[in-house]
């Protein structure tokens, strides 16, 4: 199955997915020296998103939340992709200055957690089980 | 998008990395939100300046943009930073924080940003004219340009505002596009509003209505007879902090309401309604607050001529800080009043503010005239709050 989107930044990968129905907020919400998920009641609360793709709706919150993507990314703890149904200023700065791929407008409920992803996002697709 | 032959080169790197890393944030946020173009800025007002918010990453990103030869190419402004730079020990910053905190101002200056470590750039040196474009982060200042001013900005974050500054350009959606500035939601305004707690609590009222609209969400407001420079500031802090306005019209008082009739939809807002919105921001006590602060935004100088004559004489009881920008400073420091409000045992807490500042954990309770410092000095610091008048917080505090 391959689902089609729009580049963000570009880049690939293949990871396992790490799907929240939730949005992310990177800042307050994701501890940048672990990438554990930190915010309480949010339904990856405890899990490491590092080396993960990571697919969530959309980001949320303060707009220093970018520069903890960058930390995750020095921290050699940042997801190996982002998948969103739609990006935000946030998400997309902080991808792009950490060089993360990342593409939006996916059918993210076709993914779920555990399934093993390809990722091209300068081409905008994402491949189930390539 | 079509970018010019100048803004593909800094695409492709040929001004170095900085430029290059800078026009890829425009160029994708452009893409995002549909912008046919770039357009030009003439300021930029840069937020994202404490190191109690930018942290390692943060300063570990502008050192990379100061080395990879970022300059700025149009005149650009600093938001406050964690503490007041030239006396920062009285108010009681450690010795570590203020060696960040002089790294982050460091790689700033390298780019050539004013370190001006204020929200109210627009009162010395950064004033944008009407239907002027600008590039501008820190919420409140965005909501006064756009407003109050007529200027044209988003609501830049700290990465893109930088980008703005270091390539002189920003894409042409939201708020620059003439057809996005039109009210949305008509408020009609039935209290009298007096002292700046008044025009706090009214912004929150408003934000509170916004919170779940998505897409662009401009108030009309209507009723208000009379509105001063100190009054609108505390509006536009209220207002972004609580519903995430940008821009604003009130009919009568601010450039672009006469361009347009209030919209349909309307929500009112009574005297009933400020007062609730007021007794939600006071949570503490008159007898549990050790802590006083007035300047959010960044006081301008009337106020601080009205603080020297009010404390005059008098001594607070608690820590109580005067947070403004180094130029008003400078001018209060002429006139004197300074030294009435020193004798008083106030300190000014130049270039910060309670806000931004590494303070959590060492109050309890807070009492401010600013709605926007009551929230996040829940949200971020913890403490509990009380929402006062000028004049009844400067008795509270030398009762």
């Amino acid at each position: 199955m391959i689902l089609t989107g729009r580049t963000i930044f570009p880049g690939q990968v293949s990871a396992e997915a790490l799907v929240s129905q939730m949005g992310i907020s990177f800042y307050g919400g994701v501890d940048p020296e672990t990438s554990k998920i930190t915010e309480a009641g949010h339904d990856l609360e405890g899990q490491s998103i590092a080396g993960k793709i990571l697919v969530f709706p959309s980001g949320k919150g303060s707009t220093v939340g970018s520069y903890i993507l960058y930390r995750l990314k020095h921290n050699q703890l940042a997801p190996a992709a982002i998948i969103n149904a739609e990006c935000e200023t946030i998400t997309a700065v902080g991808c792009i200055i950490a060089e993360i791929p990342c593409i939006d407008q996916v059918e993210i409920s076709k993914l779920g957690t555990g399934m093993h992803l390809g990722v091209d996002a300068g081409r905008g697709w994402v491949e189930v089980d390539p | 998008m079509q970018l010019t032959p100048k803004e593909q080169a800094l695409l492709a790197g040929e001004s170095g990395p900085a430029a290059q890393k800078a026009m890829q944030i425009l160029a994708t946020l452009g893409r995002i939100f549909g912008a046919q173009r770039m357009i030009p800025v003439r300021s930029v007002q840069i937020a994202g300046v404490s190191y109690d918010n930018l942290g390692e990453a943060g300063l570990a990103w502008l050192s990379e943009m100061a080395a990879g030869g970022g300059q700025v190419q149009v005149f650009t402004t600093l938001n406050p930073a964690g503490m007041d730079i030239e006396n920062y020990q009285s108010l009681g910053i450690s010795e570590d924080f203020a060696e960040n905190q002089r790294r982050v101002l460091a790689a700033f200056e390298a780019m050539g940003v004013v370190s001006t470590c204020s929200c109210t750039p627009y009162l010395f040196g950064n004033l944008p004219h009407f239907g002027e474009h600008i590039a501008w982060a820190e919420s409140s200042a965005v909501c006064y340009a756009n407003a109050v001013l007529g200027a044209r900005t988003n609501r830049e974050g700290g990465p893109s505002a930088l980008a703005a500054a270091l390539t002189g350009c920003t894409p042409a959606y939201g708020y620059h596009l003439a057809e996005n500035r039109q009210p949305t939601l008509h408020i009609e305004l039935t209290a009298n509003l007096h002292d700046t707690p008044d025009f706090g609590a009214l912004g929150k009222t408003i934000g509170d209505q916004l919170q779940s609209v998505t897409g662009n969400k401009v108030p009309y407001i209507t009723g208000m007879s009379d509105a001063s420079l100190e009054n609108l500031k505390s509006l536009c802090a209220s207002l972004a902090t609580f519903g995430g306005v940008a821009l604003f019209h009130i009919q009568g008082i601010t450039p672009e309401a006469a361009q347009y009739s209030p919209p349909f939809e309307t929500f009112a807002i009574n005297q009933a309604d400020l007062d609730s919105a007021k007794a939600e921001l006071t949570s503490a006590e008159p007898g549990q607050i050790d802590f006083f602060s007035l300047g959010c935004p960044h006081l301008c100088l009337g106020e601080i001529q009205r603080i020297a004559h009010a404390l005059a004489g008098k001594h607070v009881t608690k820590e109580f800080w005067i947070t403004t920008s180094r130029p008003i400073k400078g001018m209060a420091d002429r006139m004197g009043y300074t030294a009435v409000i020193e004798a008083a045992g106030a300190k000014f807490a130049t270039d910060t503010c309670c806000v931004v500042a590494p303070i959590k954990g060492r109050f309890k309770a807070l009492a401010t005239d600013s709605a926007k410092a009551c929230y996040y000095a829940t949200a971020k610091n913890h403490f509990k709050t009380r929402l006062l008048s000028f004049d009844d917080l400067i008795a509270e505090a030398t009762r």
